[in-house]
């Protein structure tokens, strides 16, 4: 048995996707899984739609652990400090951590409001988040003011509604999204809101919230009131990885990797042993030409892969081999309504609109970025999604190709 | 190697059916359908574990030849 102890910071999907991958490639040292919640490791994506529903509990949104006696699970602990230089990690109850290996798997939180907020004023991004927004919206004069129309405020909005809750959702766009995936598919989400009986309200913003000791709604700057028992804060996600500020890691936002998930120093070496997945990290993408921060289910999945592997690969085997391509895909439930996305619509220079069918509840775009396919959007046509696939793959292999003869030019002067 | 799916939670995100083609696709109102028998190919197999591991709702179970269903 390895006498080698691996430590991963983050017990949710990237965190235990990792411990599993590595079991899988035949580690059997020692393991510990640190989170910061008080819960067993769940997963996020239900949160804003059947947990606040209520339909599902934590117990049909546990993530897999097998039974492992090596494996040390430490929730509830909070890492307070990393020293890289002596491989330690300090909790918030005191104890400490050596570590042969790290895996940092934090994820990342909500962006909050830069000010203070009464009372009501909620965010949604843990499993207590979720039964505390779904506790408020069961009053029984209820009214719920989502501000951000991005996919999380988008499906709280819709649960809500579905629910019988009236709803405002505010954007500062003209349309959901636009910016993400351009005018035609924010127009067709703009309408499943107002087809669903929410208030959506474009091309404004919160100016301040009212109330003293409660939330009794908001003022936008385009001065009318919306009145709210409570409020959710949508305003995107940013990594958790303040633990890491002063470690010597190099960060933007998140942790910056290279293709095979090993973190980055501050000078730019690679820091030895070092891996992060998910939410909390930046790996290169092939599309952007640069690292990419992605809070996508299926980054984190793939990318826990890969990391386990770099971490078991023997000093001796030299190179680590090529990463398999990977290919962006996201998806968002709303209104009954499936909305599958691949690749990175956001780059796109040109949108094609194949088929935009409000009645019939579908939807097929095509974005594309100096002639090439970039990515595709699909509300129930995911059958039709899966047909860009092979494109996409391939602009991706054409643009790594293309990266790593660039990169062997540059260092060959 | 067979290939089970549980209908009742797969919400027809895809994954499996980008993962491994040739054993998951959808009809025409995106209801998943599968290719059970895996055949006894290395990477086909590796295909199929993908699109196990990258199911986000954890509908498909893998089945060893040999085990009982």
């Amino acid at each position: 048995m390895s006498t080698r102890h691996i430590v991963v910071v983050g017990a949710s999907l990237g965190g235990t996707r990792t411990a599993q991958a590595l079991r899988e490639r035949g580690f059997d040292g020692r393991l510990t899984l640190v989170g910061d919640e008080p819960h067993l490791p769940y997963d996020r994506p239900p949160l804003s739609k059947q947990l606040l529903a209520g339909t599902w509990e934590h117990e049909e949104i546990a993530l897999p652990l097998a039974p492992d006696p090596c494996l040390e699970l430490r929730t509830g602990n909070p890492v307070t400090a990393v020293r890289l230089a002596d491989r330690a990690l300090e909790l918030a109850d005191g104890s400490s951590l050596s570590w042969d290996s790290l895996v940092i798997a934090t994820g990342a939180g909500a962006r909050p409001w830069p000010g203070p907020v009464p009372a009501g004023v909620l965010t949604l991004r843990t499993l207590d988040d979720a039964r505390a927004l779904r506790d408020a919206l069961r009053a029984p004069d209820a009214r719920l003011l989502v501000v951000g129309a991005g996919f999380l405020g988008a499906e709280a909005a819709a649960t809500a509604a579905a629910a019988g809750v009236p709803v405002t959702l505010v954007e500062a766009e003209a349309r959901p999204l636009a910016r993400n995936v351009g005018t035609a598919a924010g127009e067709f989400l703009a309408r499943l809101h107002r087809e669903a009986g929410i208030d959506l309200r474009t091309g404004t913003t919160v100016r301040s919230f009212t109330g003293t000791t409660r939330v009794t709604g908001a003022d936008l700057d385009d001065g009318t009131h919306v009145p709210a028992t409570v409020v959710l804060l949508a305003l995107g996600a940013v990594p958790r990885t303040e633990w890491l500020h002063g470690s010597g890691l190099r960060l933007d936002g998140a942790v910056v990797c290279d293709e095979h998930g090993r973190a980055r120093t501050d000078d730019g070496a690679v820091a030895e042993g070092v891996v992060a997945v998910g939410d909390a990290a930046r790996w290169p993408n092939p599309l952007t030409g640069d690292t990419l921060h992605l809070g996508h289910w299926s980054n984190a999945v793939e990318q826990a892969a890969v990391a386990a592997r770099t971490l078991l690969h023997p000093a001796e085997a030299g190179e680590l081999p090529e990463p398999p391509l990977s290919v962006p895909s996201f998806w968002s439930d709303q209104h009954g309504v499936r909305i599958r996305s691949l690749g990175l619509p956001h780059l796109a220079d040109e949108v094609r609109v194949v088929e935009y069918d409000l009645p019939g509840r579908r939807l097929e775009v095509a974005y594309h970025r100096d002639g090439e396919l970039v990515g595709a959007l699909t509300a129930n046509r995911v059958r039709r999604l899966a047909d860009y696939r092979p494109r996409l793959a391939e602009t991706l292999r054409r643009r790594r190709t293309a990266a790593v003869a660039a990169a062997a030019a540059a260092a060959a002067g | 190697m067979r290939i089970h799916v549980d209908m009742n939670r797969c919400e027809s995100h895809g994954q499996c059916v980008f993962a491994a083609p040739d054993h998951f696709s959808f009809d025409e109102d995106d209801v998943l359908l599968v290719q059970a028998d895996v055949p006894d190919d290395e990477a086909v197999r590796a295909a199929v574990r993908e699109a196990a591991t990258a199911c986000p709702v954890q509908a498909i179970t893998l089945q060893q030849d040999g085990e009982a269903a």
